[in-house]
C-alpha cells in the first residue's frame, strides 16, 4: 500500500467530511429588496441543519444542477434554524438564486470563515463603513451590537450606495434612523434632484461620525478600491489599523482552504477570511496580481 | 486663520439664507461670493438636457460652496442650489481678491485651505466616476 501524501493527511486531519455534504434547505420567504437584489429565508428541508452561523461568516448555497456560490448571512433575527441570505444578481448561479421562489429547495454547505470579532470591539466605539452589496455582511453584526448595545460604546453606521435605487435594507434603515443609540448616516454616488439626501463618497461621512478614535473598532465592507479608502480614512482620523476589520471577497470555491482559487497571499480568503485586521492584508491590498 | 486676517476680511461679509429649492448661483453666473455654510444643506448640481438636475455633491454646515470666486474667470461652474433652510456668510469675491492682493499671507492661506479642499473633492469625484457598486439596477 502506497503511503498517503502529505495532503491526504492534512485532509484526514483538518476537514469534517460534513462540510462536503449540502445539506438541503427549503425557501421559506422571498423579498425583492430591488430590481437586481433578493433575500431568501431558508429552512431546513429535513431534521438535519448546519451548524450555527456568526456575523460575517458565509454558507455555500448550491443552486442544483447550475452551481455554487459563497453568500455571507444577512441577518439573524431569526430562529437559529433558519438563514437569512441577500443575493445580488451578478451571474449564472446568482441569478438562479434570485429566480427562486417559496418552496423550491437548495443545498447549503457552511458556515464557512471567519466572523467579526465581537469580543475585541467590546466597550470600544465602533464605527461601520458599508458600500454598496458591503451592507450584508455587516447588517447581522449591526444587529448583534444593537442586542447587545450596553457592551459597545458610540455607534455609528456610515453607508454609501451607487445611487437611492440601489439602497437595499430600507426597513431596517428606517429602524436604525429612528434609533437615538445609533448614529446612521447614508450618502450616494449619483442623485437626481429628487433625493434629498446627503450626494457624494462614504468615506466622507466619516466627519459626521461621534468616536473616541483610540477607543474605536471599525469595521468595512464594500468594493475593494472602496474599502482601501475607508480604510485610510479610518487611519487619518487615528483609529488603530490593528482595530480597522474588514471582509474581503475572492473567487471562494471549496470553502474549505483546498482548491485554492481564493489565495490571497499567505491567505485563503474562505478559511483564513473573509473578515481579517487591516494588519494582516495591507501588503497584498496594493498588488494588482492578487 | 489668525484673529488678524479674520478681522482683515470681516467686512467682505454678510449674511444670507436660502430657502428650500432656492438657488445660490448658476453654472456660468459671476463667482461673486465664497460661501461658508453656517447651518443647511446645499445641492452643487448640472443640468443634463435629458436626465434633468443632477445632484453631484452635497454640501453642509462648517463646509465651503463656490471656490470660481479665486479662480479666473470666476464664474460658477455648478448650479448651487438649497436643499433645505440654509444659512451662510457670503464673502464677496472682488473684495477677498483685493485683501488677498494686500495680503499675501492671507492669499496664500487662502489658496492653500481653497486647494486642499478642492483636491479632495477631485478624489471623492474620480472615486464616483469610478462608480465602483456596480452595475445599475
Amino acid at each position: 500500500m502506497a503511503p498517503e501524501s502529505d495532503y491526504a493527511k492534512v485532509t484526514q486531519q483538518t476537514v469534517q467530511p460534513d462540510v462536503w455534504l449540502p445539506v438541503l434547505y427549503t425557501v421559506q420567504e422571498r423579498k425583492a429588496e430591488n430590481r437586481g437584489i433578493v433575500t431568501l429565508k431558508l429552512a431546513p428541508s429535513e431534521a438535519e441543519m448546519i451548524e450555527s452561523i456568526e456575523p460575517g461568516q458565509f454558507n455555500m448555497l448550491y443552486a442544483f444542477g447550475i452551481g455554487e456560490i459563497p453568500i455571507s448571512i444577512s441577518s439573524l433575527w431569526n430562529s437559529q434554524q433558519q438563514l437569512i441570505h441577500t443575493i445580488q444578481d451578478v451571474g449564472t448561479v446568482s441569478k438562479a438564486f434570485c429566480n427562486l421562489v417559496v418552496g423550491d429547495q437548495v443545498g447549503v454547505r457552511g458556515a464557512f470563515g471567519t466572523s467579526w470579532p465581537l469580543e475585541e470591539a467590546k466597550n470600544k466605539d465602533i464605527v461601520i463603513l458599508a458600500g454598496g452589496v458591503g451592507i450584508v455582511p455587516l447588517r447581522p453584526l449591526i444587529e448583534r451590537i444593537l442586542h447587545d448595545r450596553n457592551d459597545y460604546g458610540k455607534l455609528n453606521v456610515l453607508y454609501g450606495a451607487r445611487s437611492s435605487e440601489n439602497i437595499i435594507f430600507h426597513q431596517d434603515i428606517i429602524s436604525w434612523q429612528a434609533d437615538p443609540t445609533l448614529n446612521f448616516q447614508i450618502t450616494v454616488d449619483h442623485a437626481y434632484s429628487n433625493w434629498r439626501g446627503n450626494v457624494g463618497v462614504v468615506t466622507r461621512l466619516i466627519g459626521n461620525a461621534n468616536f473616541d478614535p483610540r477607543n474605536t473598532a471599525a469595521f468595512i465592507c464594500g468594493p475593494e478600491i472602496m474599502m482601501n479608502y475607508a480604510v485610510h480614512a479610518c487611519l487619518d482620523v487615528d483609529i488603530p489599523e490593528d482595530r480597522v476589520y474588514l471582509s474581503m471577497e475572492r473567487n471562494m470555491k471549496c470553502a474549505t482552504g483546498f482548491c485554492g482559487h481564493c489565495q490571497f497571499g499567505p491567505y485563503f480568503v474562505c478559511k483564513d477570511g473573509a473578515v481579517f485586521a487591516y494588519p494582516q492584508v495591507k501588503s497584498y491590498l496594493n498588488i494588482a496580481e492578487l | 486663520m489668525t484673529p488678524e486676517m479674520l478681522e482683515f476680511i470681516a467686512g467682505c461679509g454678510k449674511n444670507m439664507h436660502f430657502k428650500p429649492g432656492e438657488f445660490l448661483g448658476k453654472k456660468g453666473d459671476p463667482a461673486d461670493y465664497l460661501y461658508v455654510i453656517r447651518e443647511g444643506n446645499i445641492a452643487a448640481q448640472l443640468l443634463h438636457p435629458t436626465r434633468g438636475s443632477l445632484t453631484i455633491r452635497s454640501l453642509h454646515g462648517g463646509e465651503i460652496a463656490g471656490f470660481s470666486w479665486i479662480i479666473p474667470p470666476y464664474r460658477l461652474q455648478f448650479d448651487l442650489c438649497a436643499v433645505e433652510h440654509t444659512s451662510v456668510i457670503a464673502l464677496d469675491g472682488n473684495c477677498l481678491r483685493k485683501k488677498c492682493e494686500e495680503d499675501y499671507k492671507l492669499g496664500y492661506f487662502l489658496m492653500k485651505h481653497s486647494a486642499t479642499e478642492m483636491i479632495q473633492r477631485l478624489v471623492d469625484t474620480r472615486i464616483q466616476l469610478l462608480d465602483v457598486y456596480g452595475a445599475r439596477v
